[in-house]
């Protein structure tokens, strides 16, 4: 039988750009050998909308609608970083009561991106009941977000100086209604997926990652926390109204995509707690500050990093003005990047292609705030 | 073997039997969004000023602002036509809508077959969505990028300021003039108001970034009188002020004083550069605003200019009529200083008459006149030569000429309702008399500016109204006595301002020591040869022009209060930039009085 030069038995794949567990388009070119992947190499540029030089060249107010898009599922964080680092570069004081609703907005934007989360893992290992369930119950929290924004997906509603609108009456109650469902439902959903047997297989053990490499390549969120770092900005360098809640950070000592599920199963937990804690001690007042004139505000030069935790990790915005009436730099920073390129090529050696897909949802990777 | 973890996910099964999420549609109907669901746009078009401020925050640019009916005062005639292909939905126009016109509905479906129809003119082009307006994301009171409030302007004390003339407004700090400039959104709707089109918007933005030698030189782009217009203007375009639709419109007359204030010596800052002289001289009679306009700009386009003024100081009315409470004469003086710095020659104390006219005929190339109306009106009721009645605008001349005149302790009543009562009803009080006001109609008919009506409330001065004076008599001890009946006011179309009708049969009278009356003013044309005075047309008591202010006599132009029914400052200001443009265009050769 002829033998083959590992060069010859080596098989190239390309996986993407379409690819439903991940929100956006990214390409992977991999190489295989059988059926057991030897490299991956990222490929982006599918979604590239240049948003960062896109900002430049808008208003400070009509960047809103602009950065929610950054991460498509997950907008609030984006509207969030960007208001906080234009109040922080102004000196404009937000009340008290916008920063607890605030929290709310991000804690509820988190819990639907987990859900979505839910369905996107599970499809990839194809339990398809899941992902029917998880995408029905997001919208729940969707209802909600169209009630206090108007918007289902693009709230633009932080906005700098507060939230653009105080919350309807009885929504509290509603909301509380909503996580009542979800903790009666979340059982279910332990039953289905999180204790399913082949969940299980199909996670534990996959895509190991050496705990030296967390600092090294800048890995946060809820896949370092897999790996016992209990690396959490809310609690590190609390934000908003975080400081005032009472939660521990959660980790898991697994470093493998199992870890991963679990933590942020967890998470779910405590996402629905801090929006009961938030709910019961939310204050009254106002939730805006009047901002100068938006058409022509102008903010003195000046440059500030802010932070805080998305569902995938550490998300940053760093913006640079000039005294002029447009930002003069936006860099943005998202979690994805390097989770969904160093740190999945150097998962990836030694994975069997049906895990290949399972990895890059368990990631949680987000192609839009790659491509800025 | 993971037994539970097999068996477990069974126990989906029982979930299978429960109703779905979804809503089936048609048959269970459409699901109604929230009531802050930011769906399609409704716009109240006739709420709608056409501002363009929403298409000015789009980011998108999907609004563009087309043309659906005439321009008028106040409203660019332009409504938001909306591409929804490019629309993102994040309501930032409805936020910053000046009007509250537009708004967004719950509407989230609008199915058609070409996707031209996809960009609309919401309130326009009626599309079924208009019933859903009160559902959708509306403006909220709370959240404003727009600033309402203006900031205050700080006066004399009322009880302190009848003792003196010293100017009562005491204008802007640099602090508040920024912040209050800041609140322009810039849409220029202003222009539309003024009579001379300044440009507001830029030089308000110039003040706003702390650049005041910037404004004070827009500002001179066609207006050579800003500290008069910053303090006494009539100021039209803070009525058509698109911020004042939902709260104060933007302080424009006091930014505008606040500039010209900045600067003792505008010579040092204007760029004011004349052409050399041309060859072409124009006479010009009276140095009013509309005469000193004309005079300033056709100088700089390289005409002489010369004025002859009877007076011994420039500024016609805004010297001799306004009190110096309200434009003191340092500043009228500083910006003659810079007219004359051009190169303006002013001739002060000399009238002009009939002979000196027709030389001026043979002299110069054009004629601007620009004299007003230095005469009162009279009341043509009987006994109305007694001594003891005067007309505001001979009484007010005489105060503004220093005449030495106190009117302690008496009682003094003014006869009128307009801007010059006011002054002459504020100037009494501060010469010492109990002076009062009566007028035929309700304060609220009143052609006076709001402001001066509120000046006198703080000035303890009592309005009486629906007045009519029937005739004047000798009163007791050399007073004088002013018999009037009541009015009522009679309202015959709808619509129509009300008019005050007499009551018969019931007289009172008013016991005092003088009447002033302000019931209006008239030119005086005397000066005119006889000829022309005799041959030029007039539209009842003023002199009729067109467009270019040509009057029917070949080379005479006219303006200001002499031509003009509005009768205020700016206006004539306005005649006179006309003026330059009509002298121009005649003496160019590109219109004349044969094809006028």
């Amino acid at each position: 039988m002829k033998k083959f030069s590992k060069k010859d038995r080596e098989v190239k794949l390309f996986v993407g750009p379409q690819h439903p567990g991940v929100t956006g388009n990214m390409s992977f070119e991999i190489t295989l050998e059988g059926d057991i992947l030897t490299s991956v190499k990222t490929h982006v540029g599918y979604l590239h909308r240049a948003f960062e030089k896109l900002m430049e060249r808008r208003l400070f107010i009509q960047n809103f609608p602009l950065v929610c898009r950054i991460c498509v599922p997950e907008s609030d964080t984006n509207e969030e970083n960007y208001a906080r680092a234009l109040e922080e570069l102004s000196g404009i004081e937000v009340p008290e009561r916008a920063k607890w609703i605030r929290t709310l907005v991000l804690e509820l934007s988190r819990l639907q991106m987990f859900m979505r989360w839910i369905g996107g893992i599970a499809g990839t290992m194809g339990l398809s009941t899941a992902p029917q369930w998880s995408v029905g119950d997001r919208d729940y929290i969707l209802d909600l977000f169209e009630e206090l924004t108007g918007g289902r997906i693009y709230h633009i509603y932080i906005l700098p100086g507060g939230v653009r609108r105080d919350l309807p009456e009885g929504f509290e109650e509603r909301v509380l209604k909503v996580m009542d469902y979800l903790e009666k439902k979340l059982p279910d959903y332990d039953d289905l997926i999180f204790e399913n047997a082949v969940f299980k297989k199909r996670l534990k053990g996959i895509a190991k990652i050496d705990p030296s490499w967390v600092e090294e390549i800048g890995v946060t969120g809820p896949v370092a926390r897999a790996c016992g770092f209990p690396f959490d900005v809310r609690k590190e360098q609390p934000y908003e109204v975080y400081d005032k809640l009472d939660f521990e950070i959660i980790t898991e000592n697994g470093c493998d995509l199992y870890s991963m599920a679990m933590v942020r199963r967890r998470e779910i937990d405590l996402s629905i707690n801090l929006i009961r804690q938030i709910i019961e001690k939310m204050p009254k007042g106002d939730v805006w500050t009047p901002l100068p004139n938006v058409l022509y505000w102008k903010i003195p030069a000046g440059e500030t990093y802010v932070k805080s935790e998305a569902t995938r990790g550490e998300f940053g915005y760093y913006v640079v003005t000039d005294g002029s009436d447009k930002p003069r730099r936006v860099h943005v920073r998202g979690v994805s990047t390097p989770h969904a390129y160093t740190l999945l090529e150097r998962l990836v050696p030694g994975m069997n292609i049906s895990d290949f897909s399972v990895a890059i949802v368990g990631l949680q990777t987000c192609p839009p705030e790659i491509e800025r | 073997m993971d037994i539970k973890g097999i068996l477990k996910p069974l126990t989906a099964w029982k979930r299978a039997f429960q109703p779905p999420h979804t809503i089936e549609v048609p048959n269970k109907g459409k699901r109604e969004a929230a009531e802050r669901y930011r769906g399609f746009h409704y716009n109240d078009i006739d709420k709608c000023i056409g501002c363009g401020t929403c298409s000015a925050i789009c980011e998108n640019e999907a609004i563009k602002m087309v043309k659906v009916r005439e321009p008028q005062k106040g409203d660019s005639g332009y409504r938001p036509r909306i591409d929804y292909g490019r629309c993102c939905w994040c309501a930032l126009c409805v936020d910053v809508c000046p009007t509250g016109s537009l708004e967004m509905t719950n509407e989230y479906v609008w199915v058609r077959e070409s996707a031209d129809e996809f960009i609309f003119t919401p309130g326009v082009d009626i599309i079924g969505h208009e019933e859903k307006r009160d559902k959708g994301y509306k403006k909220d009171e709370k959240l404003n990028f727009l600033h309402l409030e203006r900031v205050p302007m700080r006066e004399l004390d009322g009880k302190e300021r009848t003792k003196t003339f010293a100017e009562v407004v005491l204008g802007y700090l640099e602090e508040e003039a920024r912040r209050e400039a800041e609140r322009c959104i810039g849409c220029g709707l202003c222009i539309s108001g003024c009579p001379a089109r300044m440009h507001i918007p830029d030089y308000i933005r110039a003040i706003a970034e702390g650049d005041d030698v910037k404004s004070l030189n827009i500002i001179y782009e066609n207006n050579p009188m800003p500290e008069m217009c910053g303090k006494v203007c009539t100021r039209r375009c803070e009525f058509e002020c698109s911020l004042g639709h939902l709260g104060d419109p933007v302080a424009i007359r006091w930014l505008k004083r606040y500039v010209v204030e900045q600067f003792d010596d505008l010579r040092k800052y204007v760029k004011a550069e004349p052409q050399p002289l041309n060859g072409k001289k124009i006479g010009i009679v009276g140095a009013g605003p509309a005469g000193l306009t004309a005079a300033y700009y056709l100088r700089l386009k390289g005409y002489e200019t010369e004025i002859f003024e009877a007076a011994p100081k420039a500024g016609g009315m805004t010297f001799l009529g306004i009190p110096k409470y309200r434009f003191p004469i340092p500043s009228l003086d500083k910006q003659v200083e810079l007219i004359e710095s051009v190169g303006v020659k002013i001739h002060y104390n000399s009238p002009v008459t009939d002979k000196k006219f027709k030389e001026m005929l043979e002299e110069y190339d054009a004629i601007f006149i620009a004299t007003g109306l230095p005469k009162g009106m009279s009341m043509r009721i009987e006994g109305e030569n007694h001594p003891k009645v005067t007309y505001a605008i001979d009484f007010l001349r005489r105060v503004n000429l220093g005449e030495k005149i106190r009117l302690d302790g008496e009682d003094v009543v003014i006869v009128g309702g307009g801007n010059v009562a006011i002054d002459a009803v504020r100037v009494a009080k501060r010469l010492g008399a109990n002076s009062f006001i009566a007028y035929r109609r309700r304060v609220v008919d009143m052609p006076a500016d709001e402001e001066e009506i509120e000046a006198t409330e703080h000035e303890g001065i009592p309005i009486y109204t629906q007045i009519i004076p029937l005739r004047v008599e000798d009163g007791p001890e050399g007073k004088v006595k002013l018999i009037y009946g009541k009015a009522k006011m009679v309202q015959e179309k709808p619509g129509e301002r009300p008019r005050p009708v007499l009551i018969e049969g019931k007289e009172y009278e008013y016991v005092v020591d003088r009447i002033i009356v302000a019931i209006g003013q008239q030119p005086e044309l005397s000066y005119l040869p006889e000829d022309i005075r005799n041959k030029i047309e007039m539209n009842r008591r003023l002199i009729k022009v067109n467009e270019r202010q040509m009057t029917s006599i070949e080379k005479i132009f006219a303006g200001g209060d002499l031509t003009n029914w509005t009768a205020d400052a700016i206006s004539a200001i306005a005649d006179g930039m006309r003026a330059v443009k009509g002298i121009e265009m005649y003496l160019n050769g590109e219109i004349s009085w044969d094809k006028k």
